[in-house]
């Protein structure tokens, strides 16, 4: 075995490599630009070198600087991650040329599926199944239409230099492929001056459900099942799930054996991923090939016990595969939310800055990683796995310069329906404020009817969410149970505030026990009885609700149990009242007397202040920088510009979405307080 | 008997009324509250006892015999809150207008002087037209009655004024000379002559809320401390600040049970100070993770945002925090900082509220209009502030220490008990830059002996260890513990005793 391995990559996926590393006894190198000097990754790896300044084209993908590093610090073995250099053949060639084993591919591999069209070639050759259609030159609309029944319909009608849906047609008979032909040309023609047009089949209902495949050295090669990620938003997966709600165990095995087949013509030996579309009717079709190891590997290590991470080191250091197709069984269900710094309220914006709380769930160990596995440490033991690759920690910074993904939360259970019910209690406990992230977005795919069916295609969120994403509206179920809980944290934190030194004695406060629980408007009338273990919340009109919990004013997550089932709040401080957070949903809930209650009647809804169309400068500085040009389009939170003052800089961002109309200082202004800098239409 | 007892009934369901059902409505109808509905929100439930309730005016000009409701525009009385006693008035705008006559103002004064002598906070509440114009002179005298009132108060019982309504002439000064002044945003305005006489005079054409709504005296005239959205929200949030609050100047500030452990440990306040020394970060995220339960009470927040000042809780107690803001003008000092901080202390000196001070000052801003404005005098009143301070004083110098803001921020040497340093502070008389061109003059043409010079500064002086070698800084301190070290110091400092010499007041430069 390698005497030390140096990780060619940064973030989760360099802690991830680390911790395996670190269980098979290999010390670790870690690389890190001048922005990562207090990452994670460093912190727990053996040992780190600097390599450079931030951007990653001057850092993490120079390859003569991670070459200079390995030299450094005589690391045996190299792994890339995922991104960076983990697909760069020359990389592999640089490595090879001086004996340091990669932990991936042969460099053929990397190549031959490296472009489009050869692994495409190659894959027809292995016969594994490619989307049919016709590359060749079509004459006219009757060639097109005999080429249509021979592809089989429906069929995509597509100009060769085509792009952004133009020169595009989708055709289900004879007479749309006329019609389609004709247009698409003509289209092609007027926009692109290339009028060459190729059909090839439509896929229907297309979900992404790619293959998880294994090889070494000696020829052998298996597949782990697959995973399903046809959650997507502009091609960047968001949830994902092994195995596939949607896979019967023929198609598995179908595209499974055609996976390994493709990888085997490659000559393939590491982990890699063979990614396919599948058709509403289970056809499917070979997409890419990735060979490295992906981002949502977790899924396929919870359900099969197998660490990947530990495979692909063993390859590249030349051992057999220790197990064969027929030791590979799927255990129950795993979840993938990737969390994102992006923030799902402002048009998915990537958001920088200082994470001020960053606390994941516990993780929990259950399911085949655990019996097989010991690299989640000392996580205890439990029904539902849970379990976080994160390379982020409270008190980091995110920055501009990487991807905006800070952590996979992953669950496993024995059904999908426990694996989802894990997931929705984890994000619920997953706190992460300063800076903006998806949690919510997460929350409401985890409740979303569709996804709880497993019906999704990969244009779930763009027809789900055409309009981008506002928010949870609760149930009425749900909103009951926070209101319930609301009673109890309530009266826990009346009491104490009548605890205060100073009271006038035998006159002390009484804290009642009927309130009016106001939820995002909804009033609840509620009678509460405390007793050791909790306390039981009768709603006027009849339910009743046992509540139990140990929160204490001050704690900012409330696990509560109310009925016997888990509520997780986060909990905030509002004027009056709590802010909490839920199921993907920000409520302001009051807990008042019925004669408050009454008086906050009467108080007039003020609607939220209409922001300015101005944007006024906030101080005395100097303008530094302008980042907008008069008509841009902007969104909520977008960097406008910088001022200097008292020599720091300080960013100016949007309040809300809006276009640019006129700009009334330039770089090197001057400015007073409440100038204007910009106008808003 | 039973005719007397129904009397007095019905005496008090006709005061309870005020100025009647009509006026009740339309009070409701512009947004606001009564006199009464606000007790009832800002006292305990059913502590409210009433002075007074049926006193009416003697006013006997211009038909006013005619009219004599009970009561006479102004609720008074006591009651608890969260069972701590206070003393309350609460002006009726229902009954002529909640405006101020003689008799009026002898029902304040009553329950000043009743706070006063048994040691409880006065908050009033304000909504009131102004003087009872047909009392003449008599209502003038009354509104300097309370004036007087307020000024023996001051330092002796906390005193809360909140602005629920109109607040204009002669009647904005009692406020004025109260300790907190919160005001509610769009139905009170605060201004000592009006939209009319403004225009009149000056030919301004302003509106009320332009001249004196919230948003003026919380942003631009510092006025008031803070603005809340309705009356219930005011109500709650004056609660509120008063659990933080010692009844007298004789108490020491109340205790209440907390559920956060003393010696928590915030590893990421470890990360919290930038590489860059330019680059700007949130003090409130440090206030905040050393305070009990992350509660702070904030006080001028939308006002010179470049000091924060407000309450927060060490172990249960009150303490007072006075923090330079990286974030607002890089945290410098300026007149209007100064001036917002320099009340800040004095309140907590009078009230024996131990002080935090969190240190990141770069200086005084420079600039023709602070020094025409009188930056030296108004920086004068934050030093002289923390100078005469004898409650427990901590500093934890975070970042920057520059020069004479250095020594005003509760420095050692102003008597401070524990002087801290995060390994990041600088303390020094100024940046290394500044300083090397002073002291290497002869070498500024060359910009790599500057460089160098900067350098060897930045190693001499940029750091707590000269000011830790004179004893200037008692420790350098983990920023992750910082909250321990804190609730430790202001552990060991709960029996301090210290005295100025006796005086008859002292002369800070007002």
């Amino acid at each position: 075995m390698f005497n030390k391995i140096l990780i060619a990559n940064r973030g989760e996926i360099a802690c991830r490599v680390i911790k395996t590393a670190r269980k098979m006894g290999i010390p670790t190198v870690a690389i890190y630009s001048d922005a990562d000097k207090q990452a994670l990754h460093v912190k727990m790896a053996d040992e780190a070198v600097h390599i450079g300044p931030p951007p990653a084209n001057q850092s993490y993908i120079v390859i003569d600087k991670v070459m200079d590093a390995i030299r450094q610090t005589g690391a045996q073995a190299v792994h890339p991650g995922y991104g960076f250099l983990s697909e760069n053949s020359k990389f592999a060639e640089a490595l090879a040329a001086e004996g340091v084993a990669f932990v991936g591919p042969p460099v053929g591999a990397i190549e031959s599926m490296g472009d489009k069209i050869t692994s495409k070639k190659i894959a027809q050759e292995a016969k594994v199944s490619t989307v049919p259609g016709y590359m060749g030159l079509i004459e006219d609309a009757e060639d097109a239409v005999k080429i249509s029944n021979e592809v089989g319909y429906p069929v995509m009608i597509k100009a060769s230099a085509g792009g952004g849906g133009k020169g595009m047609r989708i055709a289900w008979n004879d007479q749309e492929a006329r019609e389609g032909f004709e247009s698409s040309k003509n289209e092609a023609a007027n926009s692109f001056g290339d009028d060459r047009i190729f059909i090839e089949k439509f896929v229907t209902q297309p979900r992404h459900i790619e293959i998880q495949v294994l090889c070494d050295t000696h020829g052998n090669g298996i597949y782990l099942g697959e995973r399903e990620c046809s959650i997507q938003r502009r091609n960047q997966k968001v949830v994902e799930e092994a195995p596939s709600p949607f896979l019967d165990e023929a198609t598995r095995k179908a595209m499974g054996e055609q996976a390994v087949a493709l990888a085997k013509a490659v000559g393939y030996a590491s982990a890699g991923t063979v990614e396919f579309i599948v058709d509403g009717d289970k056809n499917f079709y070979f997409l890419e090939m990735n060979t490295r190891l992906q981002v949502e590997h977790p899924v396929t290590e919870l359900i099969t016990g197998v660490d990947l991470v530990e495979q692909m080191i063993r390859v590249a250091a030349g051992e057999p595969l220790s197990i064969t197709q027929d030791d590979v069984t799927l255990t129950g269900w795993a979840i993938e939310n990737r969390l994102y710094a992006e923030d799902p309220y402002r048009g998915f914006l990537p958001s920088i800055g200082r994470l001020t709380t960053y606390r994941p769930p516990a993780e929990v160990a259950a399911g085949p990683l655990l019996v097989n596995d010991k690299w989640q440490g000392d996580a205890p033991s439990g029904e539902a796995a849970v379990r976080n690759d994160t390379g982020v920690y409270e008190g980091g910074e995110i920055s501009m310069y990487y991807d905006p993904m800070i952590a996979k939360l992953c669950t496993w259970a024995p059904t999908r329906e426990a694996a989802i019910e894990a997931m929705r209690v984890a994000l619920d406990s997953f706190e992460v404020e300063g800076i903006g992230h998806n949690l919510p977005f997460l929350s409401a795919v985890m409740d979303h009817p569709i996804f709880i069916a497993g019906d999704m295609t990969t244009a779930f969120i763009e027809e789900q969410y055409p309009d981008g994403f506002e928010g949870v509206e609760l149930g009425e179920g749900d909103l009951r149970r926070v209101a319930a809980a609301a009673s109890a944290m309530h009266r826990v934190a009346e009491i104490r505030r009548t605890r205060v030194s100073g009271r006038m004695d035998n006159h002390e406060r009484r804290v009642g026990t009927d309130w009016v629980v106001s939820v995002q408007g909804t009033d609840y009338n509620v009678h509460i009885d405390a007793d050791h273990d909790g306390s039981t919340v009768t709603f006027s009109d009849g339910p009743k609700m046992r509540v139990a919990s140990d929160w204490t004013p001050g704690d900012q997550l409330a696990k509560l149990d109310v009925d016997g089932s888990p509520l997780v709040l986060k909990v905030g401080k509002i004027s009056g009242g709590f802010r909490m957070r839920t199921r993907g949903a920000d409520l302001k809930v009051h807990v008042r007397s019925q004669r408050q209650a009454e008086l906050a009647k009467l108080m007039p809804e003020k609607l939220p202040p209409d922001t300015s169309k101005l944007l006024l400068c906030p101080m005395p500085g100097l303008i530094v920088k302008i980042n907008v040009e008069v008509g841009d389009e902007i969104q909520d939170g977008q960097a406008l510009c910088s001022v200097e003052a008292m020599k720091m800089e300080n960013i100016l961002r949007a309040e809300k979405k809006g276009v640019v109309a006129k700009i009334n200082a330039g770089p090197g202004d001057s400015l007073a307080v409440d100038e204007v800098i910009m106008e808003f239409e | 008997m039973k005719d007397i007892l129904s009397e007095l009934s019905d005496r008090r369901n006709e005061a309870r009324l005020g100025g009647g059902q009509r006026r009740i409505d339309a009070q409701h109808a512009r947004g606001k509250l009564t006199a009464r509905e606000r007790i009832e929100l800002l006292l305990d439930e059913d502590s409210f006892e009433e002075f007074d309730m049926f006193v009416a005016h003697r006013c006997t000009d211009f038909g006013m015999e005619e009219q004599r409701p009970a009561g006479d525009g102004v609720v008074t009385g006591w009651g608890t809150v969260n069972g701590r006693m206070v003393y309350v008035f609460s002006q009726d705008f229902t009954v002529f207008g909640g405006s101020l006559s003689e008799t009026h103002a002898q029902k304040i004064c009553k329950i000043m002087d009743m706070a006063v002598q048994n040691g409880a906070p006065v908050i009033g509440l304000n909504d009131s037209g102004g003087a009872r114009i047909q009392e003449g002179v008599a209502s003038l005298a009354g509104y300097a009655d309370v004036f007087q009132r307020n000024i023996m108060a001051s330092g002796v019982v906390p005193q809360i004024s909140v602005i629920m309504g109109p607040c204009a002439g002669g009647a904005v000064y009692s406020p004025a000379m109260t300790d907190f002044i919160f005001m509610v945003k769009d139905t009170s305005y605060m201004f000592v002559t009006g939209p009319d006489v403004v225009k009149t005079v000056t030919n301004e054409v302003v509106t009320a809320e332009e001249l004196g709504g919230a948003s003026t005296h919380t942003k631009k005239s510092s006025v008031a401390d803070g603005a809340f959205e309705n009356d219930v929200e005011a109500m709650a949030e004056v609660r509120r600040l008063v659990d933080f609050l010692p009844l007298n100047n004789r108490e020491k500030p109340p205790v209440r049970p907390f559920f956060d452990e003393p010696g928590r440990v915030e590893s990421s306040l470890d990360t919290l100070i930038p590489e860059n020394p330019n680059q700007p970060y949130d003090m409130k995220e440090l206030i905040v993770k050393v305070a009990d339960e992350g509660d702070f009470y904030e006080i001028q927040a939308d006002f010179a945002a470049n000091i924060i000042t407000g309450f927060i809780r060490m172990e249960g107690q009150t303490v007072g925090v006075v923090a330079n803001q990286p974030m607002v003008l890089a945290g410098c000092l300026d007149i209007d900082s100064s001036r917002k901080a320099a009340r800040f202390v004095r309140f907590c000196d009078a009230f024996e509220i131990p002080i935090l001070t969190l240190v990141d000052v770069p200086g005084f801003l420079p600039g023709t209009s602070q020094e025409y404005g009188g930056v030296i005098k108004h920086g004068a009143k934050l030093l002289f502030a923390y100078g005469e301070a004898t409650v427990p004083k901590v500093t934890v110098i975070t970042r920057k220490a520059y020069g004479g803001a250095y020594d005003v921020m509760a420095s050692k040497h102003l008597r401070g008990d524990f002087n801290y340093a995060w390994p990041t502070a600088e303390i020094a008389v100024m940046g290394a830059k500044g300083a090397t061109e002073i002291i290497h003059r002869a070498d500024l043409g060359d910009a790599d002996k500057i460089a160098a010079h900067a350098a060897d500064y930045e190693d001499r002086f940029a750091n707590p260890f000269v000011a830790a070698e004179r004893g200037f800084i008692d420790e350098v301190i983990q920023p992750k513990s910082t909250r321990k070290r804190v609730a430790r110091a202001f552990a060991s400092l709960r029996n301090k005793k210290l005295q100025n010499p006796w005086k008859k007041h002292d002369n800070i430069p007002l």
